[in-house]
């Protein structure tokens, strides 16, 4: 009888079970992330003293504006119009109401607030996620007053960092050679600036050519090329003493050089009877080192980020193509192989890719390819481009572009852009003159 | 001895008829069995999803009604606003100074030690009890295999018991859509990474999510893997945004629980 109870009750109870339903999403969408930066709050005192001290009506709202533009410029981010926005900046810094910045299809918000205290400026901002309508990040950071650019630069760095994963690159600088005049007489002077155009400062005169700059890494000096008494040579520059030296005592010329990454080198080609090739100098004791010996025209040199390897052109094979060699200047392995030229190669902060000029059926190209040279991908194409230079996180890359300003194809413009990994995200960078040969610093606050 | 040695051939000869008459199946080949092949049933009402009766139908949308008027009463929290203070911004002053300080030496700005906490759920978890965020992740694995287990070795009585455990070709391609519009991908993401976020949810009869829990929290925290907080956070976004899911109108015992899977590497490396 019990035995037909517990059959009774295990039938009565039996309940019908269903394992967990999965779904695998493999697609989504790569539209820029909605994001709305409201300006930074001020108070009235506040925002006297600072339009006495740096002229700005609203320094809030021009910091907000820096951190939107760098944003948008991204091209990861798709910053928000202010006047759809409903909350008021203070209210918001203190307490989003989330429902009004879902409604403007905003996924993540920055508010702020801007002080001017003991002389100096403080800015404090916080970011949240509407959707989760939780805080994400919240800093605040202390300056000059007349430093405010670069607050809006580091709040972007932040933002940027906490929504992709990775460093950004908006604190940072670009070194280029200013061009004006006609192509005939060129002025060339080196200049430096913030990587969105901004507070441009001229380093040299334009008494004498200037080509290919390069910060070292902890953005102090520049090495460069000039010629002096018509003679191309490699220069140093200290940016903060304004002086500069000739690298080495060398027969020929010497051009294209570029820092280790530790910064105690300088590599660089060096010429003479027709034949160039590879040299380092150790920039404390002054000791130069041949690293290749071959008839063939060796130069372009850029060390891997670790410092084990170097990759550089050369026409050995009989065009000019890319190859990589140890730092010592063994083990030299040719890997680019398509068709066309290929030269002013350039190895990854990240390691990974190396970016090259291409020329090829008349036209230039810049492009990436993998370190064995697998993957090759052209992003851009036109009629002469050349020079990229690595952001310091490795995703986007600066170049120059040459342009025809008439349809005849008479008068000459050369402007500086900027391309991101994915060959989409192509920018005009501002200059105030004519630019060529970029070179992009590392983060500035690290 | 001729007559003898007659005998001895003749019975030799019956014994070799008597053998190849009677045994010819050892010159045959073996039967080749055609190959196994399974073939799933699955019946049809699951697939076309056939409309039901206008009656039952009037009632199931009376039902619905009622539910979404009820969902909606209950979407409307109140601010939950005190208990977020103290992790907000208001630093202590004396940090200001020390930071201060560091400002006369260089001129450029310096971020300062702010006592901010991290808020995204998932952090919380980790803050509170790492303890169990590990059994969460053993339990996860545990589902796993015994889904599995089901999955391969369905007894008899399994069999009774588990109705339909999979959505329809048509529901799952629904879900799909919808989530594929609303998850953004970061594209700062190395995707030469495995880059597989699972989340489980636990839904409401009309598709909104009352609890997400990602299943590999662990990996937020070892070393090189900050892109996956990024992913993850990029996943948990999506949800949100897209909820109420568009989960089928009927079953919802069977799709309470759901597991979503976001891969980025195909998109990444296109």
């Amino acid at each position: 009888m019990a035995i037909l109870r517990i059959i009774i009750i295990f039938f009565l109870f039996q309940v019908k079970s269903y394992s967990l339903i999965e779904v695998d999403i493999t697609r989504g969408n790569l539209n820029p992330l909605p994001i709305a930066v409201s300006p930074l709050a001020t108070d009235k005192d506040s925002k006297k003293k600072f339009e006495n001290e740096v002229k700005i009506d609203d320094l809030g709202a021009e910091i907000s504006k820096v951190v939107e533009n760098n944003l948008m410029t991204s091209g990861l981010f798709n910053p928000l119009p202010k006047d759809s926005f409903l909350q008021e900046p203070d209210i918001a810094h203190f307490k989003p109401r989330f429902e009004d910045w879902k409604l403007i299809k905003a996924q993540a918000l920055i508010t702020g607030k801007v002080e001017y205290i003991n002389e100096k400026l403080r800015v404090e901002f916080r970011m949240w996620d509407v959707l989760a309508a939780k805080e994400i990040m919240a800093l605040a950071f202390t300056t000059v007053p007349s430093n405010w650019r670069r607050v809006g630069h580091i709040i972007t760095d932040k933002v940027y960092e906490r929504l992709t994963g990775e460093k950004g690159y908006f604190d940072t600088r670009i070194i280029y050679v200013a061009e004006e005049g006609p192509k005939t007489q060129r002025i060339k002077k080196l200049a430096i600036m913030d990587q969105d155009g901004f507070n441009t400062k001229y380093l040299t005169l334009g008494n004498e050519l200037v080509l290919t700059p390069r910060f070292n890494p902890t953005n102090q000096m520049v090495t460069y090329l000039s010629y002096f008494r018509n003679l191309p040579r490699v220069y140093l520059l200290d940016i903060e003493t304004g002086i500069q030296e000739v690298v080495g005592d060398f027969p020929g010329m010497t051009f294209a050089p570029r820092f280790s990454p530790d910064g105690k080198k300088i590599i660089m080609s060096f010429a003479t009877g027709g034949n160039s090739d590879i040299y380092t100098m150790d920039l404390e004791n002054r000791v130069v080192e041949r690293i290749t010996n071959h008839p063939s025209i060796d130069t372009s040199p850029s060390y891997s980020p670790d410092g084990k390897y170097i990759c550089f052109n050369s026409d050995r094979s009989g065009y000019q193509q890319i190859y990589i060699m140890n730092s010592d200047g063994s083990n030299v392995k040719r890997i680019s192989f398509g068709r066309g030229l290929y030269g002013t190669p350039v190895w990854s902060p990240r390691g990974d890719l190396i970016a090259f000029t291409k020329l090829h059926s008349g036209k230039f190209y810049i492009g990436v390819m993998r370190t064995d040279g697998k993957g090759e991908r052209l992003l851009t194409e036109n009629f002469y481009q050349e020079a990229p230079s690595w952001s310091p996180n490795g995703r986007v890359l600066v170049f120059y572009r040459e342009t025809k300003t008439d349809e005849k194809g008479e008068g000459f413009s050369a402007k500086l852009w900027s391309i991101d990994l994915t060959g989409y995200n192509e920018r005009q960078v501002p200059t105030k003159t004519d630019a060529s040969d970029p070179s992009w610093s590392s983060l500035l606050s690290n | 001895m001729t007559k003898n040695i007659i005998i001895s051939s003749g019975l030799h000869l019956i014994i070799l008829l008597i053998a190849t008459l009677s045994l010819p199946f050892l010159g045959k080949k073996p039967i080749s069995l055609p190959p196994i092949v399974s073939v799933e049933l699955i019946q049809i009402t699951d697939k076309t999803n056939i409309p039901f009766a206008p009656k039952a139908k009037k009632i199931i949308e009376k039902v619905k009604k009622k539910e979404k008027e009820r969902l909606v009463s209950e979407q409307a929290p109140p601010k939950k606003v005190k208990k977020e203070k103290p992790d907000a911004v208001p630093l202590p002053d004396k940090k200001i100074e020390k930071v201060k300080k560091i400002e006369k030496k260089k001129q450029n700005p310096v971020k300062e030690d702010t006592e901010v906490k991290q808020v995204s759920e998932f952090e919380k978890d980790e803050i509170f009890d790492t303890n169990k965020i590990a059994a969460l992740i053993d339990k996860s694995k545990q589902e796993l295999a015994e889904t599995t287990k089901k999955t391969n070795k369905i007894t008899q009585s399994d069999d009774i018991n588990m109705t339909n455990n999979t959505l329809t070709l048509s529901e799952e391609d629904a879900l799909k859509a919808q989530i594929f519009g609303c998850w953004s991908i970061p594209l700062g993401l190395p995707y030469n990474e495995n880059l597989l976020v699972r989340i489980k949810l636990q839904l409401k009869p009309d598709g909104t999510v009352v609890k997400s829990e990602i299943l590999d929290h662990a990996r937020m925290n070892k070393p090189g893997q900050g892109f996956y907080k990024v992913l993850a956070e990029s996943a948990l976004r999506a949800v949100r945004l897209c909820q109420p899911l568009r989960v089928p109108s009927t079953g919802y015992e069977r799709w309470k629980d759901l597991q979503l899977n976001f891969d980025a590497k195909e998109m990444l490396q296109g």
